[in-house]
């Protein structure tokens, strides 16, 4: 079983997104990392880039294969997990946690509402399995 | 949708299953690096039953094996097996596979799974041209890969006998459970290790017994996923990635596989011509000197020449450095750098030799594919 925590906000690229104070957070979500394997390597933006909603922000790597990592919100990245570079196997271990990606600062934090919730990303990646 | 007859029992052990070649298949049980290195320090299992079985039977069966393959057969004893290559009239290359000589009259060819049905296609055409009987054999066998340095031990445990007088290249045949494997000591992976070719039904009653046999000798059940990063490490080239009907064997690094001397085959002339010509591009590895990892597709560059593409590229388990193979043009020497185009951004790379992975001297043995 996936772990989906109540508090954040998902996409249907499998990132998550966590409000504090004035910045978000993102992330990847255990489903993600689960159905990605072992994490191998990681691309993320620096501090200062401005990143879009929808658009690719950085990628993650399994020893197999590629995906890009999706902006939830528009904004600018004021910091970076730089600590994944090196172990992005954190990913694996704790994507809510020490997984977490970059740090951004929105352009419009109301965009935030445009994402789903744990109930509805939990029917979303459960209509994706049975696929 | 194919399945092996291991299909439920890869499902038990919670593997990860893809589509591969029409096979639903195990990509991975616990994971692809752990599983590499299993092979590469202990042993490790693979189910390949996707692999596609052809024989050829018949008093004129080592005519035509010769006639459509680029290695000589001629020199196989019986019981022998070798690396060699199907290709078409101009040179390009069909498959490649491992024939096996049970007898002058009877041979057996392992074919890749996305080209089992087209190889038994063209080794059929050639029936007629000869006194000899050409049989699609696949759906009949399942096909275990126990690969490792202690593969042996196991083996020796699970069957109760010695193992170690079987060279590489070689293969028995011997019962088990009152029915006929094939047991050849061949590999995919670059280390020590055998090849068991069984009937359907016995293939889960074996598969149980080395996984049960071989867990004092550190055995996992491996995938998909790292038979792909254990030969991409050796620089062993893959159907559909390295080796395609447009690509001849020199440009592929495979001209020891081809004897030109053995006499009239299909492909000989266009051969010649191209040893000739010479090649304009061939394969090559290559290592990243900056971050990335490099995939098939990606652009290789060196300033405004584009060089070509990448063929395979991962990130190497025993080296931990992503390495990558691709053709580029032929005046590439090791050690000259080039540039890989990932998501839009040059790397540094360098050109570096086959294999990627050299093991350490002391334990060479029974070594390279060939």
């Amino acid at each position: 079983m996936v772990e989906i925590p109540e508090v954040l906000k998902y996409t249907k690229e499998h990132e998550w997104v966590k409000v504090e104070d004035d910045l978000v957070i993102i992330g990847i979500t255990d489903y993600a990392q689960d159905a990605l394997g072992e994490i191998v390597y990681i691309e993320l933006p620096s501090e200062g880039d401005e990143v879009t909603k929808g658009e690719p922000f950085g990628a993650v790597e399994s020893t197999k294969s590629v995906s890009d990592l999706f902006a939830p919100i528009s904004g600018e990245v004021v910091e970076v997990n730089e600590a994944l570079l090196d172990s992005p196997e954190a990913i694996n271990e704790d994507p809510y946690g020490e997984g977490w990606m970059v740090k951004v600062k929105p352009y419009d934090l109301g965009e935030i509402e445009e994402l789903m919730d744990n109930e509805d990303y939990g029917d979303f990646i459960e209509k994706q399995s049975e696929k | 949708m194919n399945y092996t007859a291991l299909y439920d029992v890869h499902r038990k052990m919670g593997a990860k299953m893809t589509e591969f070649a029409g096979w639903m298949m195990p990509v991975e049980y616990m994971g692809i690096r752990d599983e590499h290195l299993s092979v590469r320090n202990s042993v490790g299992l693979f189910d390949i039953s996707h692999m596609g079985e052809i024989e050829v039977y018949g008093k004129e069966g080592a005519l035509l094996c010769q006639r459509i393959t680029t290695n000589d057969i001629g020199k196989l004893k019986k019981f022998q097996s070798q690396y060699t290559l199907l290709c078409n009239p101009r040179g390009g290359i069909i498959d490649d596979t491992i024939v096996y000589k049970f007898s002058d009259e009877h041979f057996f060819m392992c074919v890749n799974a996305v080209n089992t049905i087209k190889d038994y296609d063209w080794i059929k055409s050639f029936e007629q041209k000869f006194n000899a009987k050409v049989v699609n054999k696949s759906s009949q066998y399942s096909q275990l890969a126990l690969q490792g340095p202690n593969s042996e031990r196991v083996l020796n445990d699970v069957f109760q006998m010695d193992f170690s007088a079987l060279k590489r290249f070689f293969f028995n045949l011997m019962e088990w459970k009152g029915e006929n494997l094939i047991v050849s000591r061949t590999g995919y992976t670059g280390e020590d290790g055998f090849e068991i070719f069984l009937s359907w039904n016995l293939a889960e009653a074996l598969w149980e017994e080395i996984i049960e046999r071989g867990k004092s000798y550190g055995i996992n059940a491996c995938g998909l996923g790292a038979r792909d990063t254990l030969r991409i490490e050796m620089g062993y080239p893959l159907y559909g990635h390295e080796i395609d009907e447009d690509k001849n064997p020199f440009e592929a690094g495979l001209s020891s596989f081809v004897k030109i001397e053995k006499g009239d085959f299909i492909a000989k002339d266009s051969l010649m011509s191209a040893m000739e010509r010479g090649v304009k591009k061939n394969l090559l590895g290559f290592e990243m000197v900056d971050r990335g990892i490099p995939r098939e597709g990606h652009r290789i560059l060196k300033g405004d020449i584009l060089l070509g593409t990448v063929t395979s590229g991962t990130l190497s388990p025993s080296l931990e450095k992503p390495i990558g193979m691709g053709y580029l043009k032929t005046n590439m020497e090791f050690g000259n750098e080039i540039e890989v185009e990932i998501r839009e951004t040059r790397r540094r790379a360098k050109i570096v030799s086959f294999p990627f992975y050299k093991k350490p001297a002391k334990e060479r043995k029974n070594g390279r594919n060939s």
